[in-house]
Formats: structure tokens, sequence, C-alpha cells
């Protein structure tokens, strides 16, 4: 029989017994007694009808399915008789629920789901190593010089490929305006080494990568569909990047976003970068991507690459900047590398927030069998099986997580959502989306859920006492001790995993605090930034750059309003971008194989002034210096204790690519990233004409979103063709660095909060029923003459001792999660004393709360009506 | 498991052999229905085993789920009603000659223990 059929069975099971009753009863009348008392003898001879029934059925397989629903029927008409308690618990649920819900699907889809490359788990990202003995941490680009020797000399790899991410412009066409683009530059073979192909066209070939070759370029999908209306027929036609012709050869499938999700374009890189940066081995700036050969480790591939390096190295010991080793870890690593720690913690928070509700729930379920227990007891007398109230209490359990959960899931969808939409930008994020595993991690969810509140709440009313609840019925004075124990248990670990959660968001907040105060040694205020940038083909001569920048600087600074407006290459907080080696005449030459560096910028003599970065000694670029012979350079503060300690660097000489300057000005140190210390920098004047891209400043006290439009129509007036970008106020720029930070603190803060206001809810409910349970014995002892205040006083410290226990756990759990947090905190450590002391105060203060109100009213108790209330 | 749960399902326990048994060798008789195999069993014991109606009716759904008896309403000869009769199927039949050879070593065993003399004579 099937289980659909139940229904029919039931019924035929009730007529065949009331068939053969009625023979019975018929027998009995022809046997001559009176109607009624055949019926009732056939009856007595029978038994029970209804209990035949439900034995007979039992034999059939799916009885457990009609029971299930019959547990399922008695629970929905318990939790809607009292509607307060159930919302609660569902919402309880539902957020514990939903938060963990979407941070699987994030974690799922951004750290565990293969990449989806062919064969992802060969590809590895490959780094230079072990110039300083310190640097083997870091991941260093690879020269084009090294590459080549690897690409040459290695057996481990079946394909090395390169690959580095740029900025172009893309010129107006069609009607379109110029922009600013994000754009990778890739080897011929990346493809090929990844395995991907493009959605539409052809791959490069290796006839494309070279300088001699046609400009060719693949297009990312969305860029496709946005700029060119999605039609077929770009292919093959010629799109204007940085005012130089190249031919759409293809476009990429929509998911494809290497090596970072804003890339729009792709271009080969040995046509487009100049042969000398391709074969030098000290400019390190390139991402190598290497697929292992079948059978090959990956510590095998890095011994093998290590070796290469290191005959490299020895071989021109002139050259001081050239890494003897290397490095490697998992493309997946490299490309999550920076949001898995946050993803990881943010995963803990909200484990320890569905605990918590999990707590919570038991709890106000251990109350409520409180409050049940006379029903269970005489049910339980009456013969209703142990199983089968436990099984009750699961349903009930079951029933609140999954409606929790179902509300939950709306939660979740509704956060990922807005994940998609404030964090695009996010690495994989397009990945992240409901599948069958997240599915079945929500089923998992909510089972454990209801398991864990059900069992905690079921073995609170194990059958033992129920014998003394029916005694207790007729005169209680004071509740068993068992259940509030079990409650305070369950409180202590709620308000400890509280507390874990408070410390974690206290300290990633105050981390972000002391991140968005760090003196960047510029100024945040009143200044706005513009990215732009002249491309090199229209602008070959250094005359022509420099008369450019020249000619905007002095429009952009008569507008009326501006306060003082400069350029630089690069401003503080737009990232390290380039350094150059440099010697000091002055000083005797290094030994072989070692070198000096610093952080390069050009800028133009009014910069420092319009940054606000001071000149701490001698003076800005001499503007009448221009093209070969500007011949000054200007050093940061920490320039000039790292590399000249103990004497003056004014006039001193710096030597870099066989040209000399002198050192005219020192001035205050800038950090390049926030949460960044400072290091040193070298300014060179733009007026020399070398640099051609880079960032438009302007100081002014009046409005700063004005300046927007009028600088675009200079430029535009200057050179229609020319993007300008990233409109952005220093303080904007800085933000977008720290948004991850914010976000993250937001979030975890948002957490501790939810878990403090549970904790708070749970310990005011154990304290209203403790107070409730003890009317009686408290009556008693005020009808004794005890204080009022020595009630309440006893009623506060039986509160809070849960909540001090709880604490006290909470915070040595805590020294260890903090830990785990270290990578994420900037300039704080994770045992931070003011944040520990804030967390404790808030704690006891809210535990303090939510004791007091049911202490109060247990003071206030009037003695003759607690002794009437049983 | 409270104990008057634990004795209901000890006495089934006891019995659902023997009451299986004997409910297939009435039916070996011909079709009947529930009250006829009850009553019948009654009888011919002359009212030593007291049918329960309790054990009666899961035995008869135990036997149709195993395959061992169907069912099928059909009008009764001597009142014009529709009753529920079991009726014997090839396995049942099987079932029993297994059942009854059992009962047959399992009285013998204990008899040889009870009454050892009766053996010697």
């Amino acid at each position: 029989m099937k289980w659909w059929q139940f229904k029919k069975r039931d019924a035929d099971l009730e007529r065949e017994l009331r068939s053969d009753l009625e023979l019975e009863e018929e027998e009995r009348r022809e046997g001559g007694i009176s109607e009624e008392e055949a019926r009732y003898a056939a009856l007595r001879a029978f038994g029970n009808p209804t209990l035949i029934r439900e034995q007979t059925l039992a034999v059939w397989p799916w009885n457990w399915l009609e029971s299930l629903a019959r547990d399922l029927r008695f629970s929905l008409r318990t939790l809607c008789r009292t509607p307060a308690f159930s919302v609660i618990a569902i919402l309880v649920m539902a957020l514990g629920i939903g938060a963990n819900v979407a941070l699987f699907t994030v974690v799922r889809g951004v750290l565990l789901k293969p990449l989806p490359f062919d064969d992802p788990d060969h590809l590895v990202m490959l780094y230079e190593a072990g110039l300083h003995e310190d640097d083997t941490a870091g991941s260093n680009p690879v020269s084009g010089g090294m590459y080549d020797e690897w690409k040459k000399q290695n057996r481990s790899y079946s394909s090395l490929a390169l690959a580095k991410g740029i900025r172009v412009g893309l010129s107006a066409s069609g009607g379109q305006l110029p922009e600013k683009l994000y754009s990778a530059l890739f080897s011929w073979d990346m493809l090929r080494t990844l395995g991907v192909q493009p959605a539409l066209g052809r791959d490069f070939t290796q006839a494309d990568d070279n300088p001699a070759a046609s400009g060719t370029v693949l297009l990312s999908w969305g860029m496709w569909k946005r700029r060119f209306g999605g039609d077929p027929a770009i292919l093959n036609q010629t799109i204007h990047l940085d005012a130089k012709p190249y031919t759409v050869i293809g476009v990429m499938p929509a998911w494809f976003d290497f090596p970072d999700p804003s890339t729009q374009l792709w271009t080969p890189v040995y046509h487009d970068k100049p042969e000398d940066e391709m074969t030098s081995f000290s400019n390190h700036m390139f991402r190598v991507v290497g697929r292992l050969k079948p059978g090959v480790s990956v510590s095998q591939g890095v011994a093998d690459l290590s070796v290469i390096s290191q005959t490299t190295h020895n071989a021109h010991l002139n050259d001081p900047l050239i890494f003897q080793s290397a490095r490697s870890r998992p493309l997946l690593e490299h490309i999550v590398g920076e949001i898995k720690k946050p993803l990881y913690v943010l995963l803990e928070a909200t484990c320890c927030l569905l605990l918590i509700a999990c707590l919570n729930v038991a709890n106000l379920l251990v109350a409520r069998a409180a409050a049940r227990r006379k029903e269970l007891a005489i049910r339980t007398a009456l013969g209703g099986g142990w199983l089968r109230l436990i099984g009750e209490r699961l349903m009930e359990c079951l029933l609140l997580s999954v409606s929790g959960g179902a509300l939950g899931l709306l939660l979740a969808f509704a956060a990922l959502h807005w994940l998609m939409q404030t964090h695009h930008d996010m690495s994989r994020v397009e990945s992240v989306h409901f599948d069958g595993v997240v599915a079945a991690f929500t089923v998992g969810v909510i089972v454990l859920c209801a398991l864990f509140s059900g069992l905690i709440a079921a073995f609170s009313t194990s059958d033992k006492r129920i014998l003394g609840a029916l005694h207790e019925a007729s005169r209680s004075v004071s509740g068993g001790n068992a259940r509030p124990t079990l409650r305070k248990t369950l409180l202590t670990l709620e308000v400890g995993l509280t507390v874990i959660l408070l410390i974690g968001a206290g300290l990633l907040l105050k981390s972000y605090e002391r991140l968005r105060s760090a003196d960047m040694g510029c100024l945040t205020k009143d200044v706005i930034t513009m990215h732009l940038g002249i491309p090199d083909a229209r602008y070959p001569t250094p005359a022509q750059r420099a008369n450019f920048y020249d000619t905007l600087l002095e429009r952009v600074r008569a507008l009326p309003g501006v306060d003082a407006a400069g350029f630089a290459t690069v401003v503080p907080g737009q990232g390290y971008q380039m350094d150059w080696t440099f010697s000091i005449v002055e000083h005797p030459p290094l030994p072989q194989g070692f070198g000096q560096f610093a952080l390069s910028r050009w800028a133009d003599p009014k910069y420092f002034h319009a940054m606000g970065i001071p000149i701490l000694r001698g003076r800005t670029f001499d503007g009448g210096k221009r093209l070969d012979s500007a011949n000054e350079v200007v050093i940061s503060q920490s320039f000039a204790s790292q590399y000249f300690p103990g004497e003056d660097p004014l006039d001193k000489h710096l030597r870099v690519r066989g040209k000399d300057t002198v050192i005219v000005g020192i001035v205050g140190d800038t950090r390049y990233a926030i949460g960044e210390t400072p290091k040193p920098v070298q300014y060179y004047p733009l007026g020399a004409g070398v640099e051609t891209v880079g960032t438009l400043v302007i100081r002014s006290s009046r409005g700063l979103e004005q300046f927007a439009l009028p600088v675009q129509s200079i430029v535009s007036e200057m050179d229609p063709d020319l993007p300008v970008s990233d409109v952005l106020t220093m303080n904007q720029l800085l933000g977008q660095s720290t948004l991850d930070q914010s976000f993250n603190a937001a979030l975890l803060a948002a957490f501790a909060t939810l878990s403090l206001a549970l904790a708070a809810v749970g310990l005011f409910g154990v304290m209203s029923y403790i107070a409730a349970q003890r009317t009686t014995e408290i009556g008693i002892r005020v009808a004794l003459g005890a204080k009022r205040e020595q009630v309440m006083r006893k009623m506060l410290l039986d509160g809070m001792r849960p909540a001090a226990i709880g604490l006290v756990v909470g915070l040595a759990a805590s020294l260890e999660a903090g830990e785990l947090m270290r990578d994420l905190l900037f300039e704080i450590k994770p045992l931070d004393p003011t944040v520990y002391a804030a967390v404790a105060a808030t704690l006891l203060a809210v535990a303090a709360f939510a004791c007091i109100v049911p202490a109060w009213r247990a003071s206030r108790l009037d003695p003759m009506q607690a002794l009437r209330a049983e | 498991m409270s104990s008057m749960a634990k004795e209901a399902h000890q006495r089934v326990g006891l019995l659902q052999g023997t009451l299986d048994m004997l409910i297939l060798r009435t039916l070996l008789y011909g079709p009947a229905h529930g009250h006829q195999i009850g009553k019948h069993i009654q009888r011919t014991t002359n009212e030593f085993l007291q049918m329960q109606h309790g054990s009666l009716y899961p035995a008869l759904h135990r036997l149709e789920r195993r395959g061992w008896v169907v069912s099928k309403w059909e009008t009764a000869p001597d009142r014009n009603r529709e009753f529920k009769y079991y009726r014997l199927t090839e396995k049942g039949r099987k079932q029993l000659v297994v059942e009854e050879s059992q009962w047959k070593q399992m009285a013998e065993a204990v008899a040889r223990v009870m009454w050892p003399a009766a053996e010697e004579n």
C-alpha cells in the first residue's frame, strides 16, 4: 500500500469494523435481548473500536506518516495558542538562519566553488621572492625578463602566461563619449592556459602578440552589451585605445573577469608594452599564471623556477633588483586572498548568532514546558509515551525553525541582493547564488536548530519528575530547582557568546575608526581629485606633454573659487603604484647585489601647496626648469631620515636611470594607502614631460562638486577625445579603500547588537520566571519582615550571577577569537583593554537593566496577595 | 515507555504466531469475515480462547500485508449486507504448513520436558 492510499485504507477498516460490530449486535438481538442491551453487550465484547482501528492501522507501513501529521496538527494548535511566543521564536530563528544562509552562500560562491577554469587545481599564481630575506612573505609581481627565463627553461609547467591590469582611454566613437576603462594585458597564451574560449570570435594568437603586429582587443561581455549594443557586427571593427587602433577579435563570456572584476578589455601584452619593459629583470610588474604538468607537485614547480631565478640573479650581479627565488599559491587563493579572512570571521559570527538564537528559543521552550508541566504530567500519567512527548516537542521546534528558516531564507535573499548591488566589485561575487548545496545547507541548519533547541527543552522535562509535578499541583512554595538551573546555564552560554561577538565588533569598529582618523600627511577636506591622462600616441614629445599640463593647470587655477590646484601621477591613498631605484652620487657605491628604491611620483611645483603637504626644508621645483633642464627632485621626510641619516640631503644628488638630479626640498610624509605606514617618496617635476597619466587635485573651500563640469569642459576644449574619470573628493577616495573595513565592522556590530538584545530578552525572561515562581516565598519573607531592598538585592544578584559568569567565560574565549582577527585589525592589538572594558560595562548594564524590572516587581509584592495567589 | 504499553506489547508478541496460525487454519475451510473467524476459533475451543478483537484485526491485516490472505467485500449469503471476506492465498497455504510443523515440534518439545514419564511408557 502506498501512503496516499492511507485514507482509503482507514475508511475501509472503519467499515469493516462497523459491519462486524453490527453483526455482533444483530446476533445478540436475535438471542432475544433488547436493542439497547444488545448494543452495549456487543461493544463490551468488541472492545474500544477506535483503539482497535489505531492498532490495526499500525500494522501497515506509512502509518508513521499519519502519526506525524497528527503531531503536526497538535503542535500547530499549541503554537497558535501562544502567538506571542511563536512570533518571537520564529523571528529569532529567522534572523539566525537568514544570516547564516546568506553568509554561507557568499562563502561557498567565493571560497569553496572551484574556479570556472579548465582543471583549476593545476593552476597556480607565481611570484618572485627572496630579494631581501624578510621579503619571502610578499606576493611580488614578476619582471618580464624573469618570466621569459622561466618560460624558456622550466620543465614543470605545461604553460606560463602573463597578465597585468592597466587603465586605457577609449576614444569617442559612434556618438559615444570617450571613457577611461580598466583593462588587462594578457600574453597570447593566457586564455589557453586558463582553458577559456571567447564567447564570440577568436582568441589571441602568437602572431598578435608582438610589437610589429596590428592591435587586437577582446571585449568583456558587459562592455560589448553596454557600449556596442551587443551587436556581433563589432567583430573585426576598429576601436581606438589611447588613440591607437585596435581590431576587435572577440567577446569574452559574461562570467569571465580575470584578473579582476572591473576588467573590460584585454589586449596582447607584447604588442602594447615597449620591448625594454618586457625584457627588464628589475621592473617587477606582471602576474604570472602557470599550469602545472600532470604529476608535478606545487613545491616541485616552485623549486624548478627558484633554480632558474638564482641562476639568472647570479648572471646579472650588477643589477641589484633581480629576485633570487620564486613562490606560488593556488590561483583561487590569489583571487580571493584578501576577502577570505573577513568572510570566515563573519561566518563564525553568524554561527555564534545562530547558536544564541537556538539557545534563546530553547530557553523560551523550557519556560513554556515549565508552564505546561501539569498538562504533561497528566498526559504521562495517563500513558502518553515518553517518545511521543519528545516527538511532539521536536515537532514544535521543527515547525518553529521551518517557519523561521522560510522567513530567514527571504532575509538571506534580500541580503544577498543588497550585497550584489553594493559589493559588485568583490572578487568572484558573480559566482554567488543559491543552488542545491545552499538549499541542503539551509535544510541542515533548520533541522539542526530544531534538534538542538527541541532536545534541550525535551530533556528538561524527563518523566522522573511527574509525580513531583502532580504533588506540587496542590501547593507550591517554590518551583523545582532543576529547570532554573538549566535555564541559567543556557543563559550563561548565551551571554558568553554575546560577549565574544561584542568584543569582535568592538575591535573592528575601533580599528576602523583608527583607520579613518589615520593622518594621511595631506589635506583630506576641501580637496577634489579627477583622473585623466593624455595618450602617448597623440602627445609623442615631452614638450607637448608638459605644455598640455601647463595650460590645463593655468586654466583650472583661473576658475572662480579655486584656492589651489596641482597635478601628480599618484596622490596619497591611490596605492603603491610605482617605485624607482636610485643611487646617491655623494655616497660610496653600494656593494654588488644591493640596491635602494623608493616610491616615485611626478608632480607640478604647486602640487604640495594644493594637497597641503608641508615643505619642511628647502623649496619646491623651479617652474622655469622644464623638459631636459628639469633636474630637480623633492624627497619626503622618511626618505631623508632613511637614506641621509645624520647629514643634510639638500643639494645632494640622486642618480636615476643614468640621470643626475639635485635635491631641492624635503616635504612631509604621506601614506600611499590608508592603513599603511609612510614610505620614502621621491618627487620629480611634471614639467620634464615624462609622465602622461595622473590625478588633478583642486582645493577649494566653496563646494567641491561645482568644479567637475567646468574642468571637464576645459579638458574637452583642449582635447575633445580625452575622458575625465573618477571625480572623487579626497574623503571619498579614502572612503573607497576603507569600504570593506567599514562593511565588516558594521555587519559584525549589527550581529553583536542583535545578540545583545537576544541575551537581554533571555535574561529578562528567566528573571521574570524565577520571580513568578518565588512569589509565595517572597510573600512569606516580606510578611516575616524582610526589607524590600533586601528582596530586590537578592533577586538582582540571582539574575546577575549567570550574566557575570557568562561575561567571564566570554572574555576568556574572546582572547582566542581576537587572535583570529589579528590580521583584520589596524594599529590595535587583539587584546585592546578599552574594548574589553567597554564590552564588560555594556553587558553588565544591559543585564542589570533586564533584571531590574522583575526584581523591582518582586520587591513590590503585597504579601497578602502573594500568599493568596495559590 | 510506560509499563502499561510494555505489557501490551509482550502479550501481542506471545500470541502473534499462534493467532496467525489459527486464522490461517480457519480460512482453510473457505473465505470468512473477521467476525466469523473470531466466532469460529472461540466456538471450536469451547470458549477456551476468548477472541480479543484488538488482536484479531491487527492479525488479519498483518496476514494481508504479507500476502498470505486477500480480502474482498462480498455479500453474505445469509444477510443482505456486504462483509469483508478474507481468503487464503497459495502463499498462505504454504505458510500454514510451515507454521503447523513448527508448532508441532514446539508442542512435542514442551511435552518432553513437562511429562518425561509419559514418553518412557
